[in-house]
């Protein structure tokens, strides 16, 4: 049999049709590269996320060296006052559309600096508009994919001419596994006899 | 290689500079207490005496006396050296103290350019101005950060670059005073 005559490999059924926007969200969904760039201890997180073990390459997330290649900021970590401008900087240099997920209780409020400490900024989004908060000190890598597909949902709504989605998510707590953003399979109760 | 101990250390200092001072911290530590117009000389002599040889610069840093359990009351800047001779193993503290209203302290940076950097961290977080040093900005905090920071009568910033330092509805009891808004 030629391989053309096969079901839905003929040329009339190689056609889908869609929307030019609802195209490209498909594609920005599946390849959100983001900008590695970590100032704390969420950064470690952030690099488990992308080890063999949580790796989130199979998402289509591929870490850039530069925001101008990037889709994604994930401020993983504490930021200054000093470092707030920095960052500032660095997501102007991404090229829209730009999407901010900020990880961990300092990149959400200052966390555990928020009280006494003079530097510390409470929260990144006096700086950038942030889309995904992640609750955790720092979150589990669960977390931040849970995290990381609450934007997906948000990327795939993204209309080029429509009205942006601007008020932001946030996943539920990190120890809760995958945050209850993700379905969780149901095992069961664990036998009887077994701690 | 013949390593000295504190006491022997500080004789030889003392024959040479008899205002320098011997201090035992609460916690034992010694320590030379060196007047502040000397700070130059004595660390020229450390470093090239042959017994001595003071060749490296570990910490240079500070601490505030405000606030310090002390009779009388003080309110200095107290400048730490230590000291360690890579020649000789040996290791030894000098300290300086400077009024708080005019901070400055002679830059010992002609003797070890590792103090470079530090003495811009003493500056940036305790304001003590070493006079002689080359490029005295700071290093830590921003350009145009107001204060320093780890003197205990600091005022917290309410704000920085607009930004207010607390969020909206935050409030703490217990917190350091700011400057401008409420607590």
């Amino acid at each position: 049999m030629n391989p053309s005559d096969r079901p839905g490999n003929r040329d009339d059924e190689q056609i889908v049709l869609s929307s030019v926007d609802e195209f490209l969200a498909w594609g920005k969904e599946h390849s959100l590269f983001y900008l590695l760039f970590a100032t704390a201890c969420c950064g470690i997180e952030l690099m488990q996320a992308g080890g063999p073990r949580y790796d989130v390459d199979r998402l289509g997330m591929i870490p850039r060296a530069t925001p101008r290649q990037a889709d994604l900021m994930i401020v993983a970590g504490t930021i200054t006052h000093k470092m707030a401008s920095r960052v500032r900087t660095l997501w102007e240099q991404m090229t829209e559309p730009r999407w901010v997920v900020s990880m961990g209780s300092c990149a959400n409020s200052g966390g555990p600096f928020s009280k006494w400490s003079y530097s510390v900024l409470n929260g990144i989004d006096k700086y950038v508009p942030v889309d995904v908060y992640i609750p955790g000190c720092p979150p589990r890598p669960e977390a931040l994919i849970d995290g990381v597909m609450a934007l997906r949902d948000r990327v795939r709504r993204y209309r080029t001419l429509g009205e942006r989605d601007t008020t932001p998510h946030v996943v539920a707590g990190h120890d809760a596994p995958f945050g209850g953003h993700c379905k969780v399979p149901d095992f069961g109760k664990p036998p009887e006899g077994k701690a | 290689m013949k390593a000295l101990a504190f006491d022997a250390i500080a004789t030889a200092v003392q024959a040479r500079f008899p205002a320098v001072l011997v201090q035992k911290a609460d916690n034992g530590q010694m320590a030379l207490r060196v007047p502040k117009a000397s700070i130059v000389d004595v660390a020229h002599f450390l470093r090239t005496d042959a017994q001595l040889a003071f060749d490296g610069l570990s910490d240079l840093t500070a601490f505030d006396t405000l606030k310090y359990p002390s009779t009388p009351p003080q309110d200095d800047i107290c400048v730490v050296y230590v000291l360690f001779s890579y020649t000789h193993r040996h290791k030894v503290l000098l300290k300086v103290h400077a009024e708080r209203a005019a901070c400055d302290v002679p830059t010992v940076s002609g003797e070890w350019p590792a103090a470079l950097y530090f003495e811009r961290e003493v500056w940036d977080l305790f304001g003590v101005r070493f006079v002689g040093h080359p490029s005295l900005r700071r290093i830590m905090t921003p350009d145009d950060w107001e204060g320093h920071p780890l003197r205990k009568d600091y005022l917290y910033p309410a704000t920085y670059n607009g930004v207010a330092h607390l969020r909206d509805g935050q409030h703490f009891e217990a917190a350091p005073p700011r400057s401008g808004g409420p607590l």
